[in-house]
């Protein structure tokens, strides 16, 4: 025989999502929801910060969503209406069952910073991977530096998690900014990038995570590299359609990588020079 | 609604066929003849083995199953150029000197349509999920060249890979019998001799053939695996005489020689990084028709996409794969829109993947020099010349 | 129960025709919504609003605009069906023609007549949530599009080239091997490749694939003898309109 079976057993398969039930469910603002989960029979290994899950509404198809937090040892995903699967997701309820399919991806390396200043930059929905990141390090006060919080939204209302960014500020720089204010808004407007100039760490011995939109991703990182924070140590988190989640469907390339296997999270060297290719 | 699993396959990995490993011998080559075929055919067929092979249907030679060596393509061969395939009816007997049609056992292994799990909700509200269909069958290939060997063994790389071996591929390709045929009719399509991949089989196999049509029709026979071995001893033969065997290597040696289609020599990933912006793909992008033929026919091409679908009712849900190719707009969509908008981007994805990032992701080159690509696109695009092209502005000369 | 509604304008009935054909799961789709107005099958008509209207033929009346106005306005999905209603139709023809010949030709009182110029699908006058192609639609993307409209989800309806499927049922390319003039490079996929299944070239009657390459396609159709007019000519049927940049008659 060409071939034999001697690798070890998997759980199930990962083509196979496993069934989740809905605890909980908040909503975060008018087209995003942040859910619970809790498994039905079997559950999923640990999903890390930075990992994600291929999260099934059962007839209507498959996403990827990146882990948002932890609520005992059950997985909390935040989630953001734009596509038919994930209105789908929103409008399940508590107590609805959805298929998980896990962890898959690279993680924040959140331990590789210990010892370092932390610069969190998030843009819109980019929060939600980004909040285990925050609540690890805010966790550890000793083991990481200053913290500095930069988080952009499009307009006051669609501003994540707002009560517990008011927490945060109370133990660390937590800067919001819009780009387009509301009756009310008393803080800056403008792009998350021009937070980065005001971001209390020392840049040199900072760890920086990105995310959000591509294009903002791309002049926040720049930004922070100006600023003198090493390109290294800017971790970014992309994204492409995904219909596997490990490397079988081909359609998270990005260059040479295949983003559900070599990301989502990636150090900015790995990404900028693929960014900077039309089509790519 | 409770869910619970029902009978998920797929938690079975496989070894990878290692590029370096040493080939298994197993003492001097046989020889049979046509009845020592036709014995091959029934004694895979008595092991259970459900055989594929290759049969003329609609002008093509074209994988199928059979059930006696008859059905093999006597006699055929195969004329290709860029863009034209045609049969021709020789003058003699032999069964495996027609170059690639436009299957593969990736059509087989990795099918075109395949069911990943299916979900019901059972009256009192609960689900239950099953896995993909477990094949009842084991299949033996018979007739698979050298080059088509080479891409099963990239498909191992990219589908059963030990961290997630795809359920689908694995439940087909664990028990595989693989006879090779060593090409000694080559076309006008083909450069196995670019890409190391032939015309000889070196690895891979557990059975290869050499046919030789001089001086009698016969087969050289080989054994590549304990299985193969097995085989081949429970088929009527005698040793090969240093005149079968000279005879088997100056065939293939012959094909060698009548392969003249080339990849430029130098670093194909190298040639691909230094060309993402070349004017070259405005060129190819006026041939391209993007109807994704090459990705379809290539036997590595392995992209799918999903289908999730629900009866009537909406308490049975299934999820199909199917094939894909990077030449759809679909094949790169966000919310928003699709990433590769234009059919330059879309070629270059596929070729760059092919020779260049197929290496970063999974160790080797993602093409085999088949030619399939070459003979079935429609419009004639051929990769070596695409390649060629993006070469000579770096070589400072112009193309072949 | 979800209710259904089929409507039609310029056509031939043919695509409507495609939703009786599903014999089998004609008792299911009538178990699982409320056939509220489908004058091909029944005259007992309920009132709107539709959860999903199903609408068949082109415009070609100005009486045809208003109607279609109201339908949108009562319909939660609207989904067109067949070339008529996607592309124009073959009744499209008469786009770059003159109509007024077409009809004295045609009718002995063309003056009877009260007619549009031209014929146009259905979204160049309202918004449309998803187009079945085809002459006829395919009976099992209507029956997918169906389900995925009662549960959510986003039909599968590939805007990619015909090809894909012929390789996906394997299919010999009657280009490649047989030298066939054959529109599947350029026609959106979603037949099941049926002509080159029985070894004839497509003749296009889903329109054209999301990205043809109108030059490259006729050099492939010039090899096998056509000349410039025949190739325009094959572009000129159910979806004329469509096809006419490629046809080179814009």
């Amino acid at each position: 025989m060409t071939a034999a079976a001697t690798a070890p057993p998997q759980f199930g398969n990962a083509a196979v999502p496993v069934p989740y039930r809905i605890v909980s469910r908040v909503a975060e603002t008018a087209d995003t929801v942040t859910v619970e989960l809790a498994p039905v029979a079997q559950a999923l290994p640990v999903f890390e910060p930075g990992r994600f899950a291929m999260i099934t509404a059962y007839g209507i198809g498959d996403v990827p969503i990146s882990l948002s937090g932890w609520h005992g040892n059950r997985p909390v995903h935040t989630i953001r209406a734009v596509g038919a699967v994930t209105r789908a997701l929103c409008q399940a309820a508590p107590g609805a069952v959805i298929g998980m399919r896990g962890p898959f991806g690279t993680t924040w390396d959140v331990s590789s910073a210990a010892g370092h200043d932390v610069i969190v930059v998030a843009g819109g929905i980019g929060l939600a991977p980004l909040r285990p990141v925050i609540r690890r390090v805010l966790a550890e006060p000793t083991a990481f530096g200053r913290v500095s919080v930069l988080v952009g939204a499009r307009e006051p209302a669609e501003m994540l998690y707002r009560d517990e960014l008011r927490r945060w500020a109370a133990r660390a720089q937590v800067e919001v900014i819009v780009d387009r204010a509301a009756d009310g808004w008393t803080g800056p407007v403008g792009l998350v990038t021009a937070l980065v100039a005001g971001a209390d760490v020392d840049p040199a011995a900072a760890v920086a995570f990105v995310c959000g939109p591509e294009v903002m991703m791309r002049s926040a990182a720049r930004a922070l590299i100006d600023r003198g924070v090493p390109a290294a140590a800017v971790r970014v988190s992309l994204e492409r359609d995904m219909r596997c989640g490990v490397g079988w469907c081909g359609h998270c390339q990005l260059g040479p990588l295949l983003i559900c296997r070599d990301g989502p999270v990636v150090n900015h060297p790995v990404a900028a020079p693929l960014w900077d290719v039309r089509e790519l | 609604m409770v869910m619970t699993m029902v009978d998920a396959v797929g938690d079975k990995g496989m070894t990878m066929p290692d590029a370096g490993l040493t080939p298994f011998t197993d003492g001097p080559a046989r020889l049979i003849d046509m009845d020592g075929l036709r014995r091959l055919v029934d004694v895979l067929r008595d092991r259970g083995y459900t055989i594929i092979a290759p049969t003329v249907r609609d002008g093509a030679v074209m994988l199928a199953e059979i059930d006696a060596a008859d059905a093999l393509p006597h006699g055929v061969r195969a004329e290709t150029e860029a863009g034209t395939y045609r049969l021709r009816h020789g003058h003699d007997d032999a069964v495996f000197a027609h170059c690639a049609g436009p299957q593969s056992v990736k059509d087989f292994l990795h099918p075109s349509r395949a069911r990943l799990w299916s979900a019901d909700r059972t009256g009192d509200g609960a689900v239950t999920t099953t896995g993909p269909d477990r094949p009842a069958k084991r299949l033996a290939f018979l007739g698979v060249h050298p080059c088509d060997v080479a891409a099963l063994a990239v498909l191992d790389r990219v589908l059963a890979g030990p961290e997630h071996p795809d359920p689908v591929y694995t439940a087909r390709r664990d028990g595989t019998f693989l006879i090779t045929a060593e090409c000694t009719e080559p076309s006008a399509t083909c450069f196995c001799t670019s890409m190391g991949t032939g015309p000889a089989a070196t690895r891979g196999f557990d059975l290869a053939l050499t046919e030789v049509l001089d001086g009698g029709h016969r087969f050289l026979a080989r054994g590549g695996s304990p299985a193969g071995a097995e085989v081949l001893a429970e088929l009527p033969s005698r040793p090969a005489r240093p005149a079968d065997a000279s005879a088997a290597a100056t065939a293939v040696a012959a094909a060698d020689a009548a392969i003249t289609r080339r990849m430029p020599a130098e670093s194909l990933p190298d040639l691909i990084r230094a060309g993402r912006e070349s004017p070259h793909w405005d060129d190819v992008a006026s041939r391209c028709l993007a109807c994704g033929n090459c990705t379809l026919v290539c036997p590595t091409c392995f992209c799918t996409t999903t289908e999730d679908v629900t009866d009537l009712t909406g308490e049975h849900a299934e999820r199909w794969r199917v094939w894909d190719s990077c030449f759809s707009l679909d094949f790169s969509y966000m919310h928003g829109g699709p990433v590769r908008v234009s059919t330059q981007s879309r070629y270059r994805q596929w070729i760059s993947h092919k020779l260049g990032t197929w290496h970063e992701q999974f160790g080797t080159s993602g093409c085999v020099g088949c030619g399939r690509c070459i003979a079935w696109c429609p419009a004639g695009i051929d990769i070596t010349r695409e390649a060629a092209e993006l070469a000579a502005p770096r070589a400072g000369n112009e193309p072949a | 129960m979800a209710s259904l509604a089929v409507w039609k304008f310029a056509s031939c009935d043919g695509c409507q025709l495609s939703l009786l054909d599903c014999e089998d799961e004609l008792l299911t789709v009538a178990d699982q919504v409320t056939i509220a107005h489908f004058l091909e099958a029944s005259g007992d008509v309920l009132p709107g609003p539709y959860d999903l209207s199903l609408v068949e033929g082109s415009v070609t009346t100005s009486a045809d605009i208003a109607r279609i106005h109201r339908i949108r306005d009562i319909s939660r999905v609207l989904v067109t069906i067949g070339a008529c209603a996607t592309a124009g139709g073959i009744q499209a023809l008469r786009n770059n023609a003159d109509v007024a010949e077409y009809a004295s030709v045609v009718y002995a009182r063309p003056e009877y007549l009260d007619t549009l110029a031209t014929s146009t699908p259905i979204a160049a006058h309202v918004d449309v949530d998803y187009e079945l192609h085809g002459c006829p639609i395919d009976k099992g993307q209507l029956l997918d599009t169906i389900a995925a409209v009662l549960v959510g989800r986003k039909p599968a309806l590939p805007a990619h080239s015909v090809c894909f499927d012929c390789k996906r049922r394997h299919n010999v390319c009657v280009v490649v091997a047989h030298g066939e003039p054959c529109l599947g490079p350029v026609t959106r996929a979603g037949c099941r490749a049926i002509c080159p299944a029985v070894g004839r070239g497509c003749f296009g009657c889903f329109g054209p694939s999301e990205t043809p390459n109108g030059p490259a396609q006729a050099s492939l159709l010039q090899i096998t003898g056509m000349s410039e007019q025949d190739i325009a000519r094959f572009y000129r049927s159910f979806n004329v309109e469509a096809f006419a940049g490629l046809a080179g008659d814009e």
